[in-house]
């Protein structure tokens, strides 16, 4: 439960000596309270404060991280609905490797699943893990396949291995990169042990939330914290709701036992009934998704519905409003115009790329909203797009005196025609994919 | 602290829609499908009901669509211009649960096709399949009154579902379900208080909410879909939470909208790391329907046969929940 400003004071050395920055301890509590603060920024904090209220002021899902350099985050979340604030720490995907496969195929593996970068909306999308399966009595397989992922490719791992023996040394090998450790079966002090010796992170396997509670206990008594919980349910109906009731009960009990990242080993039965379940669980809490196949086009979907959910829904992703030239434009070039949503200006770029022709391309500002909504907004019409093409300068920097807009607002052309003496308005065709045969087909300049 | 499952206590209630009717009912349909009537968030069965699963529709049309996807013109090749033969196809070896009948010819610039003709077709598919059907029609809207106007006229009594109604265009065919008997859907750019007006527009001339269905519209996968997964989730949390005008069941068009989009109709070789195009239709369409299926969605009008089976496959997987118990 949260503490309230006067409850935190009483913890307080109550000497006022404002070495936390703020002039009295009543101030700091007020500050520590509203989590504007942090304990540690008052020097004089007794044990006893600390352990009361670091307790209360961890984050009610617990940011866990796995890998080296490019570590992935996860949890830290505080809405269960994207509406009510944002989701920060997108789902982390991961391939599974299996070591009974060649290792040489599994190297070549390895590489191109290192270099599949897609674009979208100019973020860049990749897979961020890889799991690592024991399947075979051979130990080397297993150090092998370690080794292999290390050595070709920067993601986190995550090892299943039934042998702790065999784990042991595989740990040896990735322990500098917060390896995360997958258990079969219920939790013992030995995988604690073994989790803290390693800087791993510790995947819990229980099949209720009975023992899933159990276990995330023994874990706090022996004072380790860096958990996932795979909670394995019968269905996706039921798992769905068992991450609801987790997710829930972290955030809105602040209860302890479930307040970590959840995890999915995703088994459908084709590759789409595997994509129908990764959508939903990755709507629905999943912090790491773990895919048997890699489908490039099972995985554009994903990625793609990943950045949907994962955008924040106060802000639009958008460009800054400005002239864009695409290739090498002369004062000559064509010029075309659209708005500063994200995904419209990629969409429209990258088609008059595909054309082949240089150009200007003029991005106006309507707050990151789509050439229809902004036009329904009252916000990509006739005026102001003529308002914005004379404060940005473009008379000033090229010769032609035409101008393409998007075909779905044709109906702008004349007031723009009207706000912007001089001009002749082409309409252009309604999807960006016609550009390139549009340009070939009409004379732009 | 002992756990204790954290619990919500819903006050309000899904409207329960009925689709169909049959011959005792005033129609000709074999039999009805309700949809609705869920008194918690979807899939939530620790602390509510869910009498009516959710259903997949199947699209058929007038006038087979200029860009209608290669890979789902494959599936379709020889009745894609027949609706009847193909609205049979969705039912009999697709496994739809009905059929949407989409009237976008019938618009002044995508063909023209006359009211007359529409009710042709309409009244073909009625015959070739024995499901309730959906008839989809389009924004423009003086031809698309001319049209549903017709329709419901020749489909007195079936109780079809019109699809659809926006706040600028409901009365004249809000006006022809209630004369006919027909439901409908009211259609709202992505907006709670949008939805919520229509509704109250519609109750004021009289129109029952047991015969509504909201689009909260959407769309696809990648063009706008995160608008609509929120905007969902807020109207079926408002809805039950006892607002009564936010009750209704939800209806989305993934099959329509994926169509429509890049990812549908760019070939593998021009841009390999999206995988292969039949593929990656089927996958767009899922993501699309699944996640909105989570949001709150209780009609989904599909387009890819893999699609279908997945989705439907899954909602029968998730509704075995409660039963298991
Ligand atoms: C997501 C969405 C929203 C989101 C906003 C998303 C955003 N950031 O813009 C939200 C929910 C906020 C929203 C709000 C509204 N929306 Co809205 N929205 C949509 C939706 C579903 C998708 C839009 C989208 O992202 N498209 C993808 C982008 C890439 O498309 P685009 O910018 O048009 O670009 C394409 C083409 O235009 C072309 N192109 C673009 N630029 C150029 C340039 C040139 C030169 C050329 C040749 C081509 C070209 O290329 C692109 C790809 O082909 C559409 C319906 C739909 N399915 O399309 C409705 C839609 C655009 N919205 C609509 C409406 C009415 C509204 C609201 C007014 C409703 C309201 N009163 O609240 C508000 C307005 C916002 C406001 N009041 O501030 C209507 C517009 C109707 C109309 N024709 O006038 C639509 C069409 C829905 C409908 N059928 O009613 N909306
Ligand atoms: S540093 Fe600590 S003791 Fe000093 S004023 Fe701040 S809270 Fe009080």
């Amino acid at each position: 439960m949260a503490l309230s400003g006067l409850d935190i004071f009483k913890l307080l050395p109550r000497t006022n000596c404002g070495d936390c920055g703020v002039p009295t301890c009543m101030a700091f509590a007020m500050k520590l309270a509203q989590k504007k603060a942090e304990l540690g920024e008052c020097p004089h904090a007794s044990d006893e404060a600390k352990d009361s209220l670091g307790a209360a002021s961890e984050p009610p899902i617990r940011l866990i991280k796995i890998g080296g350099a490019n570590a992935l985050e996860i949890g830290n979340e505080t809405v269960m609905f994207r509406h009510d604030k944002t989701f920060f720490h997108q789902t982390g995907i991961a391939i599974e490797l299996l070591t009974s496969e060649d290792i040489g195929d599994l190297k070549k593996k390895i590489e191109e699943i290192e270099n599949y970068r897609v674009e979208r909306v100019g973020e860049e999308l990749f897979i961020d893990l890889f799991f690592i399966r024991h399947n075979t009595d051979k130990k080397d397989n297993f150090l092998e396949t370690i080794h292999a992922a290390q050595n070709f490719s920067s993601k986190g791992l995550i090892l299943d291995c039934p042998s702790i023996e065999t784990l042991k040394k595989g740990l040896e090998i990735c322990k500098d990169n917060r390896p995360a450790i997958y258990l079969r079966e219920a939790a013992t002090n030995q995988d604690f042990e073994l989790a803290k010796t390693f800087n791993a992170s510790l995947i819990l396997f229980a099949d209720s939330l009975e023992s899933l509670e159990t276990q995330s206990e023994k874990a706090r008594e022996v004072g380790f914290s860096d958990l996932i919980l795979n909670l394995k349910s019968r269905n996706l109906g039921l798992q769905l709701q068992d991450n609801t009731i987790l997710r829930r009960s972290a955030l809105r009990n602040n209860f302890k036992p479930f307040g970590f990242p959840l995890f999915s080993y995703i088994r459908g039965a084709t590759v789409y009934e595997s994509l129908a379940e990764a959508s939903v669980l990755l709507c629905k809490y999943d912090s790491i998704i773990v895919l048997p196949e890699y489908s490039k086009a099972l995985l554009y979907a994903l990625f793609t519905l990943r950045q949907n959910i994962y955008t924040d829904p106060q802000k639009p992703i958008q460009v800054d409003p400005k002239i864009y030239p695409i290739g090498d434009p002369t004062p000559d070039s064509p010029v075309f115009v659209t708005t500063n949503f994200s995904l419209t200006y990629f969409m429209v770029s990258g088609e008059i790329e595909n054309s082949g022709i240089s150009s200007h391309l003029v991005i106006a500002d309507v707050e990151g909203q789509s050439v229809l909504t902004a036009w329904a907004a009252g916000k990509f019409v006739g005026e102001t797009v003529a308002k914005f093409i004379k404060d940005i300068g473009l008379e000033d920097l090229v010769k032609t005196r035409k101008i393409v807009i998007p075909g779905f607002v044709s109906q702008i052309s004349g007031d723009l025609e009207e706000s912007l003496p001089g001009w002749e308005v082409i309409v252009g065709p309604q999807e960006a994919s016609d550009i390139p045969s549009f340009v070939k087909n009409v004379q732009l300049t | 602290m002992a756990f204790e499952i954290p619990k919500d206590n819903n006050t309000g209630q899904v409207a329960s829609v009925r689709l169909g009717a049959t011959p005792d009912l005033g129609g000709t349909r074999s039999h009805t499908i309700t949809v609705g009537g869920s008194t918690a968030l979807p899939f939530h069965f620790f602390e509510g009901q869910f009498p009516s699963p959710p259903i997949v529709a199947m699209e058929v049309f007038d006038r087979i669509p200029p860009k209608f996807p290669q890979p789902l013109r494959n599936y379709f090749e020889n009745v894609l211009d027949k609706p009847g033969d193909m609205a049979k196809k969705c039912i009999d070896e697709y496994g739809a649960d009905l059929i949407s009948i989409r009237l976008e010819g019938t618009h002044p610039e995508k063909g023209d096709v006359s009211a007359e003709e529409a009710a042709e077709i309409v009244l073909d598919v009625l015959k070739s399949v024995s499901v309730p059907l959906i008839i989809s029609g389009h924004g423009h809207f003086e031809k698309n009154n001319t049209v549903l106007k017709k329709i419901c006229e020749i489909t007195a009594g079936e109780n079809c579902l019109f699809n659809f109604v926006e706040t600028d265009n409901y009365k004249t065919i809000a006006a022809a379900c209630i004369a006919y008997n027909h439901t409908l859907v009211a259609q709202s750019p992505i907006d709670v208080n949008l939805a919520k007006q229509l509704n109250i527009l519609l109750t004021d001339m009289d129109f029952p909410l047991e015969r509504i269905v909201m689009d909260p519209l959407t769309g696809a996968l990648g063009y706008g879909l995160e608008y609509t997964y929120s905007i969902m989730e807020r109207i079926r949390i408002d809805g039950l939470s006892g607002d009564k005008m936010l009750s209704s069941p939800m209806l989305v068009n993934p099959g329509y909208e994926t169509a429509k989009v890049k990812e549908a109709r760019t070939p593998k070789e021009d841009n390999p790391d999206w995988g292969e195009l039949p593929e990656r239709l089927a996958h767009w369409e899922i993501a699309t329907a699944m996640s909105l299926l989570i949001t709150g969605a209780d009609i989904l009008i599909l387009y890819h046969p893999e699609t279908v089976k997945a989705v439907k496959g899954k909602i029968n997987d998730m509704y075995q929940t409660p039963k298991d118990e």
